[in-house]
């Protein structure tokens, strides 16, 4: 049934993967994974051109939910924000990096399985206010933090956001996602009500706050330990 | 409508435009030129790019990522605030500095719940397709006037600020556009069917629990080249989920979609391809390491992917 199928393309596919585990510039990966693609699939340059220019065009909305609060947040941060969360939070003598995350993943999570998608992001939440936080509160238990373990905190920060967004819009009937499945399945001649397709997701949205729940829970050990560490060496990295 | 995804671009389009002017005034600059090149390219696909010929949007996206690739992107000179001026602007606001950071998810979810559907006329408030986009840019705005407010600033240094802050992004804004683009091209290529034809024709799923893993690494798999589980969702399902597992093994069909798609999340928290959710996020916390992000998900994303594999084989 495929011999005319060209598996050729597949090699945009290894442009991709090359570039990613070399490190080159991600930009001019993607940029040089495109043409192969067109290349390979027998597309005349025009085209290809043509068609790098038009999904550029259709998918201007990406960047512009980053770029619209930029301003807002740069001219907060100009007047001491980022500084501002650190010293509100170091005020809760219980708060802990982990715990604070914990809690984040859960507002997130249910916040987004109610459809509200909006009430969280990189730019506007975890640069500003959560990853501040969340140094804030590691800081003032345990000390200065070394530039690796600083890293995985702040790494942590922006996964809790991506984990409690993904795995909880999907369980919102409304969702695009949602309505991507029922009409692809209807197309299939598989009629399922979308009330259903959501309630199935809710074991997996469980299971992931327990799982990374737990790992940020351990996140705080982590954050000791390397604390500790530090102190037995006696020289601040 | 009154209020069209197409004022947002071009706002997106002035505020990148004022970006280039400051980035080519900027004689300290170490790449004056090329980076002034790069924003100003950007700029006009937001200000004029639907009305350009496709073919020279493509040369342009080429000469960007060209740019990008030869190191022709860095960040300019910035002049923060002195130390004891923002430390005088921390006492007496307080607290208060949270507002407009606040404002910005909360009215986006205030505008685009309050003024969803509502017509002046005959036309909607908010573009019907874009409502949420159209809603962060309202908040965006109006932030801006509460954050300038409040620190007795001006709209001239917060575009300084968003100048500074898109410059440290540099081409990491760019490349979430540029992998939707290759995701185009990959279905318009027929990568999607390859992938199938290979999944489908060198292994063997007589066994029910094969079949469900084929599934459901087979949605992580695909969702990490393409970047994105709407894409991968329909070539898998097609590919495997109707015939196979709802075919042959009779699954319950809103199982299969619903812990499906979630395998395909377990792929998104893995790839550089998601760059919006997965790179951008590094870049904008300044990690030295791109994928500190993306390591600090693979844990999760794998133990997730155990657990559906379980909960469908179970469940369907």
């Amino acid at each position: 049934m495929n011999e005319s199928l060209n598996l050729w393309p597949l090699a945009g596919v290894a442009v991709i993967v090359l570039g990613f585990i070399l490190r080159f510039n991600p930009m001019l990966v993607v940029a040089i994974a495109a043409v192969v693609t067109g290349l390979a699939a027998h597309f005349p340059v025009e085209t290809i051109l043509a068609s790098i220019g038009t999904g550029f065009i259709k998918t201007r909305t990406l960047p512009l939910i980053i770029l619209l609060p930029l301003a807002v947040i740069g001219l907060l941060e100009r007047h001491g924000l980022r500084r501002h969360a650190q010293h509100w939070i170091s005020r809760f003598a219980r708060a802990t990096a982990g715990r604070l995350l914990i809690g984040y993943l859960f507002i997130r999570e249910t916040t987004a399985a109610l459809g509200l998608t909006s009430l969280g992001g990189h730019p506007q939440m975890v640069r500003p206010l959560l990853a501040p936080m969340a140094e804030g509160a590691a800081v003032s238990r345990h000390g200065p933090l070394p530039a690796q373990v600083r890293q995985r905190l702040l790494a942590f920060c922006a996964a809790t956001d991506n984990i409690g967004l993904f795995f909880g819009e999907d369980i919102f009937v409304a969702f695009g996602a949602i309505a991507l499945m029922h009409t692809f399945l209807l197309g299939a001649g598989i009629d399922v009500d979308p009330l259903h397709i959501a309630v199935w997701g809710i074991p997996t949205a469980i299971s992931v706050f327990l799982i990374h729940g737990l790992r940020l829970y351990r996140l705080d050990n982590y954050l000791a330990r390397h604390a500790e560490a530090q102190q037995a060496a006696g020289a601040p990295a | 409508m009154i209020l069209s995804i197409q004022y947002l671009y071009w706002l997106a389009g002035i505020i990148l435009a004022i970006t280039c002017a400051m980035t080519l005034a900027d004689r300290d600059h170490p790449r004056r030129w090329r980076s002034g090149l790069f924003w100003g390219l950007f700029a006009v696909a937001f200000l004029v790019g639907e009305r350009l010929p496709p073919v020279w949007v493509g040369i342009g996206v080429l000469a960007m990522a060209i740019l990008a690739g030869c190191g022709g992107v860095a960040v300019g000179s910035y002049r923060p605030l002195a130390e004891k001026a923002q430390q005088a602007v921390a006492a007496r606001l307080g607290n208060r500095l949270f507002i407009p950071a606040l404002a910005i998810p909360l009215l986006t979810v205030a505008v685009a719940l309050g003024l969803k559907g509502v017509k002046i006329g005959d036309s909607f408030v908010l573009d019907p397709s874009n409502a949420t986009f159209v809603a962060l840019g309202v908040a965006s705005v109006i932030a801006l006037a509460v954050a300038c407010w409040l620190t007795r600033d001006t709209p001239v240094q917060a575009m300084r600020e968003s100048r500074r802050l898109t410059e440290a992004l540099g081409w990491a804004l760019v490349l979430p556009q540029m992998l939707a683009m290759l995701g185009l091209m990959f279905t318009d290529a027929g990568v999607g069917k390859a992938v199938a034809y290979l999944a489908s024709t060198y292994i063997d799923m007589d066994y029910r629990l094969v079949a469900v893993m084929v599934y459901v690494l087979g949605m992580a798999l695909f969702t990490m080249v393409m970047g994105n589980g709407f894409a991968a969702f329909p070539v898998m399902t097609g590919g495997v989920g109707v015939p196979i597992l709802m075919g042959v093994y009779h699954g319950n069909p809103a199982v299969i979609a619903a812990i499906g798609m979630f395998s395909g999340y377990c792929g998104t928290l893995m790839t550089p391809m998601a760059a919006n959710y997965n790179l951008v996020p590094a870049a904008l916390l300044e990690l030295p390491d791109r994928y500190a992000v993306i390591k600090a998900q693979v844990p999760t994303a794998l133990a997730m992917l155990v657990v559906n594999t379980l909960l469908l084989y179970a469940l369907m």
